[in-house]
């Protein structure tokens, strides 16, 4: 592996520093980094889980609807995020890899470095409720 | 290459009977090709010296290397935009000479080019000169822009951990590799640095290198109080050094507080706990290297 991208490393190192839960990818849509209150709601630690590929990600958490349909990963706003490049917020149920079930709200947005430099993007989200 | 230090103090110009071995003058490093091609690195109060012994064209100056002949070219690689690094550009003799080219590197901002931003002092009422009124030929050149080469340079910019728009520079030829990192704090938000190469700033422009010019401003207990004012500590200089297995660290950009003997202390402590497998010399005013 390479040096990541400055933006990439300062926004790890921010998310480190927060009681927010952050997970950060990069612009393929790599799972790059969640935090520590990211792993509270992922049920599993980031050393454990590691880089993940988005088609991956995307389902390993099984976000549904509050009927429990499933979601197509193009509908989460981490992928819209990465795909069209513009935030994007919404509501919606995941199975954390501890087997429970949480409700979640979450922000995302892309990360645009200098010189207009696509560099990743990073949702922030939080179980509705608590 | 040869390198040679013009000014290795950090922040704020410091001359004085205490700062006269290791020097005063701020950020400034010559780096001569063998083809004569000349790099600056950083236009701190050092530069003007430099430009006194640069000669001019056409035809040597009084003090002229006359191996170099006439400068009808020189390039001015700016790591970022604070004081320390850009107060001697002004007061660079080459820049006040027409017929001479200078290509200045440096980053732009999110909003404003390189060029706006430097006029931002060079300008009224921060400077009664304005950029566009020397009279030398100015060319703007806005970094990172991936891998340039300059005569026999090959030269690599990246974006680094310091505040504001800053870059580090890493310049090939002839098989050997200088890094340029004068302010950079790598540490930042690290619980216990050093730790991943990959999720480390300035890994990938240090990786290897035969010289690392390297931020070294503080000591460790000043570091704790200074978090995120975009420096190093020399421990952490040292470790970085380590960790890039570069081949020799000048450890740079001193602490303006600090005096000769305080940086003696410093660097003989730091050599004694890291025993580093590399060679160390302390950034020096005037000091030069041969990379070959």
């Amino acid at each position: 592996m390479s040096q990541k991208e400055i933006e990439l490393i300062l926004a790890r190192q921010l998310a480190g520093c927060l009681a927010t839960p952050i997970f950060l990818v990069d612009p393929q849509g790599t799972l790059l980094f969640y935090n520590e209150p990211a792993e509270r709601i992922l049920g599993r630690r980031f050393e454990e889980t590691g880089e993940m590929p988005v088609d991956e990600w995307s389902t390993i958490f099984k976000p549904t609807d509050a009927r429990g349909a499933p979601l197509a990963p193009e509908s989460l706003p981490l992928v819209i995020a990465l795909n069209e490049c513009r935030p994007a917020h919404g509501q919606f149920w995941i199975e954390g890899l501890d087997g429970v079930r949480r409700h979640i709200e979450a922000t995302a947005f892309p990360l645009i470095g200098l010189a207009d430099r696509y560099v990743g993007a990073v949702a922030i989200f939080w179980e509705v409720g608590l | 290459m040869r390198v040679t230090l013009w000014g290795t103090r950090g922040s704020l110009a410091s001359p004085g009977p205490d700062t006269a071995r290791y020097g005063g003058n701020t950020s400034c490093v010559e780096v001569e090709g063998h083809d004569g091609t000349v790099l600056i690195l950083d236009a701190g109060t050092g530069i003007r010296r430099l430009g006194l012994v640069l000669p001019l064209t056409p035809g040597p100056s009084p003090v002229a290397d006359d191996r170099r002949g006439g400068m009808r070219r020189i390039d001015v690689l700016l790591t970022h935009l604070h004081m320390d690094h850009i107060q001697g550009l002004a007061f660079f003799r080459l820049l006040r000479t027409p017929g001479v080219e200078v290509h200045i590197w440096g980053p732009a901002s999110a909003t404003l080019s390189l060029h706006a931003r430097l006029t931002r002092y060079l300008s009224p009422p921060l400077f009664p000169v304005f950029l566009r009124d020397m009279p030398s030929t100015l060319f703007l050149h806005e970094v990172p822009c991936g891998d340039f080469e300059v005569g026999e340079f090959r030269i690599s910019s990246a974006l680094v951990c310091h505040p504001d728009p800053t870059v580090g520079y890493r310049i090939a030829a002839s098989g050997a590799v200088l890094t340029y990192l004068p302010d950079h704090e790598p540490a930042l938000g690290v619980d216990r640095f050093p730790w991943s190469r990959d999720w480390t700033s300035g890994v990938a422009l240090a990786a290897g290198a035969d010289l690392l010019i390297h931020d070294a401003q503080y000591t460790g207990d000043e570091y704790a109080e200074r978090i995120g004012f975009g420096h190093s500590s020399v421990p952490q200089a040292f470790a970085f050094a380590e960790m890039t297995e570069v081949r020799h660290l000048v450890p740079f950009h001193h602490d303006p507080a600090h005096t000769d003997d305080d940086l003696d202390r410093l660097l003989a402590e730091t050599m004694a706990s890291a025993r580093p497998q590399f060679a160390v010399t302390p950034g020096v005013e005037g000091a030069s290297f041969d990379l070959n």
